[in-house]
């Protein structure tokens, strides 16, 4: 029998409460459930993201998404009340994701964690978040194990995952060129090993077509140049580009400089105009193809487009010092977009455990940012919301939209 | 190599115990008794959440210690103890998730694997000196997470996506939970730890690792075997901080190659510095600078955090190059000197 | 064999790189006796300052001579602002010092500058060198502004009164301050030769790598690997380690097999580790006797 200290009563109040909450949602539906961290005038969330550290790059997702969550709560907040939001940094460091994800939960107070950044981040409280039950929402990672409702109820995804990519990249290719000798250039971690796992499903073992070269990088590395040279003198004529932005201009540069032209497609990771193909070189980038859910705020076809000029505005409104060329400053509020949804379709039954069974019926919802006819769908046995892209070609200065959307419908 | 202090002694002088003698209790141990008093009470007051911090600083602290084993005691460099600390955390993650043994033997197991891997090491980094053996080291750190991440050992590390560990209950006739036990659990081996290093510092070979630090060239010309001596602090060290590691990985309940990489090794150095090289104290100093000071800095700003833990850092540096050790030495030997006046 | 040729170029080519990197490495070793880490910050500062430049209008070269001044002149206040504080204390202490500054440099420039790469023009072009489509024609200008420089320090150290002088303050403070050498400013001179010929390396780098905020990262590393490998007291040594980790980790990556992909890093330092052991000064370097 536990020892009953001050200690214990403020864990055991969280579950209590989670636990009584199914009993309270037979009353009257004006009745108001509250989980930690909600009052009548405030609901507290939180995350983890690396601002600090060697993938500091990405910490502007977190701040993105404070930015959007201060202009929900000028607009009003949800149904009433205020969100308030507490991101701390992990610096991609798995123990300190812990560390501050505990501070989150049992300090803090919060009612969910909202769109922690990371693979290995999230890995590492994965199971303290099941464990508690404590909602980890929309993480803003694409790996493929997220989408396990059976196994971790409290964990769901958001991002179409790097598996489900890397087969769309398999399947093209081999539309264009049955017997394809594929190379990848990915890095030599979770996301990385995710998509190169992807392509070589995708390709499979029963016909011409085979992975040849499977070539990785560290994030320390100073280039990758070394590797498109042995690509191409192995005979790849299928490149898929799996690399981040730097590495990924790199690539495609080099690839043009030795006159290397193969069929080359760059994951959702490094296909920015701005960021990726515009320091490669865009006429190095003519022809590459690549597969979209958000809208590339760099790309001139989206200029008169309803949803990039809210987008535009708000960040000139709320995120100034924003890069409005870095497509993580389009995930960020996009990603936040769908924890308010969820925290709306609460309504006044702000308990964990109404989160996550708003969370996982989600239909048919869009986002400013969201690709035209992309919508984000869940149900209890699919916690997958982004699930569907749609590939483009780059002609040298845009990217052009083909084909139907791909990846599964609603589930 | 290092003009690293002479003694570990953090307070004011205390006659040295003469070998065989019987230890007189001086304020020295006054302090440390209460320190252990307060640490054991500690769990009855504070949140789950600050003892999970608390015996992360603890773990922390025991890892600066392997490192100042190797390099304040024995004057040989390294920015490799990241590896050693993951070596130790992969012990204990693979033989508790991979081969069922108890989680509290895999602790000395994680300490047995880390000396062998410290010791063998300490063979090529006997003919390396000053930045030609931190290279070495170096090395040893950068290897540490490829090798972790390397597809041939997938089936034994869980690759990229690294190992879950389960977090270890609480004896069924103690009535704490699992955060409380975890804090005991490390609390003992870090007193156990700390004060192996006491004695081993108090000792000839303590004296003859000093000696080899300080002047190896007179050290052998007097007969010590440096290259043995060498070894064993290596394996010594690296003992030290595999045992932190294998705590770690009880307390984080994760273990992911990116957690050991040269950043962390830095960290340990950084650590090592602020509490004060050659310091065994120290080292607790060292381990709340690690946890703290990053979180410090971040509430500050969290987009200049970076710079602010910077400042934070020359700050200490300027004011006390020393570390908090040759601080407080510095502040107990004015006032002793006032008290003479 | 053609695979071969390929990978020995493009391992060259990225030496380059390194060897650029590791002259910077040396110059401030021979000034202070150990390694700075935030050299590589330094560097990576100098080229945003010359990006800036260049982004609000300067022609290339005005760019670049701006950036190298500037970049002394950083050198030697550093020199005097946070490094003589600590000069007196451990090595250590030392170290903890630089490892502050690499944050501060690190985390300002992604303020300032954010994180999106960033083009960096290069004087000599990204064609193909002599047409073949082994090595372009900016790598041919790197390797050839790295030996120039190289030769520059040679006949400045071993041809004038002044490197002479520094040289005797690096190797033997009190002697020097005897015969009348102001050490002090030898010291800053120093770092700030250091903190130019790493703004030059930067500027060099950058076309390669993209400029951003961590892309110093792996190269310093490489770079310390290079001229630990050819001998700190060597810049010649250091530049051909530069050259030589270069073309050991292409070779390695690519030839070794089942382990050479994933662990061409390891396999490469492991290389030089060994080298060390033969050889514990570096390939070239000096033999450090010291007397009883």
């Amino acid at each position: 029998m536990k020892k009953l200290t001050r200690r214990s009563i403020l864990i055991a109040a969280p579950s209590a409460l989670a636990f009584t909450a199914p009993l309270l949602s037979i009353r009257p539906a004006f009745a108001k459930d509250y989980g930690p961290g909600v009052t009548d005038k405030e609901i507290k969330i939180g995350n983890t993201c690396f601002y600090t550290g060697p993938a500091s790059s990405y910490g502007t997702i977190g701040k993105a998404m404070a930015a959007y969550y201060k202009m929900i709560n000028d607009q009003g907040g949800i149904n009433g009340r205020m969100i308030n939001f507490i991101s701390y940094d992990d610096a991609y460091s798995p123990p300190k994701t812990v560390e501050q994800t505990r501070k989150l939960v049992e300090e803090d107070g919060i009612l969910l964690d909202a769109g922690p950044l990371g693979t290995p981040t999230n890995s590492a409280i994965w199971h303290y978040m099941n464990e508690k039950k404590v909602p980890q929402l929309f993480v803003s990672t694409g790996a493929s194990k997220w989408n396990d409702p059976k196994g971790h109820p409290w964990t769901i995804g958001w991002q179409p995952n790097y598996h489900m990519e890397g087969t769309l990249y398999a399947t093209y290719i081999l539309k264009e060129n049955p017997n394809a000798q594929v190379g990848v250039l990915y890095q030599n971690d979770d996301f990385g090993k995710d998509y190169l796992r992807g392509v070589k499903d995708g390709i499979g073992d029963k016909g011409k077509a085979k992975v040849v070269v499977e070539a990785s990088y560290e994030t320390t590395d100073a280039t990758v140049e070394s590797q498109v040279v042995d690509m191409k003198s192995k005979g790849v004529d299928a490149f898929v580009n799996a690399a981040i932005p730097k590495f990924a201009a790199q690539a495609i540069r080099k690839a043009a400089e030795i006159q290397w032209k193969p069929i080359q497609v760059v994951s959702s990771i490094g296909q920015s105009v701005a960021a990726t193909l515009k320091p490669a070189g865009l006429d190095h980038s003519t022809g590459v193809v690549s597969d979209f859910y958000l809208k590339d705020p760099t790309d001139p076809q989206w200029k008169e487009d309803a949803g990039y000029k809210w987008w535009t505005g708000f960040m000139d409104k709320y995120y100034p010092d924003g890069d409005k060329s870095d497509i993580n400053n389009v995930y960020g509020p996009s990603n936040a977009a769908t924890v308010c949804q969820v925290l709306k379709q609460c309504g006044d039954e702000l308990t964990r455990e109404n989160v996550m069974k708003q969370a996982a019926s989600l239909k048919d919802f869009t986002v400013p940012m969201l690709l035209p006819g992309i919508k984000i769908n869940t149900s209890p046995t699919d916690f997958a919301p982004v699930k569907q892209v749609q590939m483009a070609k780059f002609d040298g200065q845009r990217w052009n939209l083909f084909g139907d959307l791909l990846g599964a419908a609603a589930g | 190599m290092t003009s690293a202090p002479k003694d570990d002694a953090v307070v004011a002088p205390v006659a040295a115990p003469r070998a065989g003698a019987f230890v007189r209790l001086g304020p020295r141990h006054l302090i440390i008794a209460g320190a252990i008093i307060a640490a054991v009470l500690i769990p009855f007051y504070a949140k789950s959440f600050v003892l999970f911090q608390l015996t992360q600083v603890m773990i922390y602290a025991l890892a600066i210690l392997g490192l100042n084993l190797l390099t304040g005691f024995n004057g040989q460099f390294s920015i490799g103890h990241s590896a050693f600390y993951g070596v130790g955390a992969y012990t204990t993650a693979i033989l508790m998730e991979r081969y069922g043994v108890p989680y509290v033997w895999t602790v000395p197991a994680a300490g047995a694997v880390c000396f062998m891997v410290g010791f063998l090491f300490g063979l090529p980094a006997l003919r390396l000196q000053n930045l030609y053996l931190a290279l070495a080291t170096f090395t040893l750190a950068i290897a540490m997470p490829q090798l972790l991440k390397f597809h041939g050992f997938e089936g034994w590390t869980g690759g990229v996506q690294g190992l879950v560990v389960d977090q270890p209950d609480p004896p069924s006739f103690l009535p704490i939970d699992g955060d409380q036990w975890l804090y005991y659990f490390t609390l003992i081996v870090m007193l156990v730890m700390f004060a192996g290093a006491a004695n081993l510092i108090r000792s000839r070979t303590g004296r003859a690792m000093m000696a080899i630090r300080d002047n190896p060239i007179a050290a052998s010309a007097m007969g010590i075997n440096t290259s043995l001596y060498k070894m064993l602090t290596f394996g010594v060290s690296a003992l030290y901080t595999g045992v932190a590691g294998a705590l770690g990985a009880l307390a984080v309940a994760f273990v992911a190659p990116d957690s050991f990489t040269i950043f962390l090794s830095i960290s340990l150095l950084v650590g090592l510095v602020i509490g004060g090289v050659g310091s065994i104290a120290g080292c607790l100093v060292g381990g709340l600078f690690m946890l703290y000071v990053p979180n410090i800095a971040e509430s500050i700003s969290t987009g200049l955090a970076g710079v602010i833990y910077g400042f934070i850092l020359l700050l200490i540096i300027f004011v006390m190059p020393a570390g908090a050790a040759g601080f407080v030495r510095f502040a107990l030997a004015q006032l002793a000197r006032l008290r003479q006046t | 064999m053609e695979q071969l040729l390929q990978q020995v170029m493009a391992g060259l080519a990225n030496g380059a790189i390194y060897a650029c990197m590791a002259l910077a490495v040396v110059m401030i070793y021979q000034a202070i006796d150990h390694l700075n880490f935030a050299q590589g910050e330094m560097a990576m500062f100098s080229t945003y300052i010359a990006w800036q430049l260049i982004a609000w209008g300067f022609p290339y070269w005005v760019a670049f001579a701006i950036t190298v001044v500037v970049s002394f002149i950083g050198g030697v206040l550093i020199d005097r602002i946070l490094f003589r504080p600590v000069q007196k204390a451990s090595i250590l202490s030392q170290i903890v010092a630089f490892i502050a500054l690499f944050s501060i440099l690190n985390s300002s420039a992604g303020q300032i500058w954010d994180f999106t790469i960033k083009s960096f023009p290069t004087p000599f072009g990204h064609a193909p060198l002599f047409g073949t489509s082994l090595i372009d024609t900016h790598e041919a200008g790197m390797i050839g502004v790295t030996l120039v420089m190289l030769a520059l320090l040679y006949l400045f150290f071993r041809g004038t009164r002044l490197g002479l002088a520094m040289r005797a303050a690096a190797a033997n403070p009190e002697s020097s301050r005897l015969v009348g050498i102001r050490v002090g400013w030898m010291t800053a001179l120093g770092w700030g030769m250091a903190a130019s010929i790493g703004a030059v390396a930067g500027m060099l780098i950058a076309p390669v790598v993209f400029l951003e905020p961590n892309m110093m990262l792996g190269v310093l590393l490489y770079g310390f690997a290079g001229a630990v490998l050819g001998g700190l007291s060597s810049p010649g040594g250091a530049v051909l380690g530069g050259f030589a980790v270069g073309v050991i980790e292409n070779l390695a990556g690519t030839f070794v097999p089942y382990f050479g992909r994933e662990l061409k890093l390891t396999l490469a330092l492991i290389l030089i580790v060994i080298v060390l052991m033969f050889r514990p000064s570096g390939i070239f370097g000096r033999r450090v006797v010291s007397r009883v």
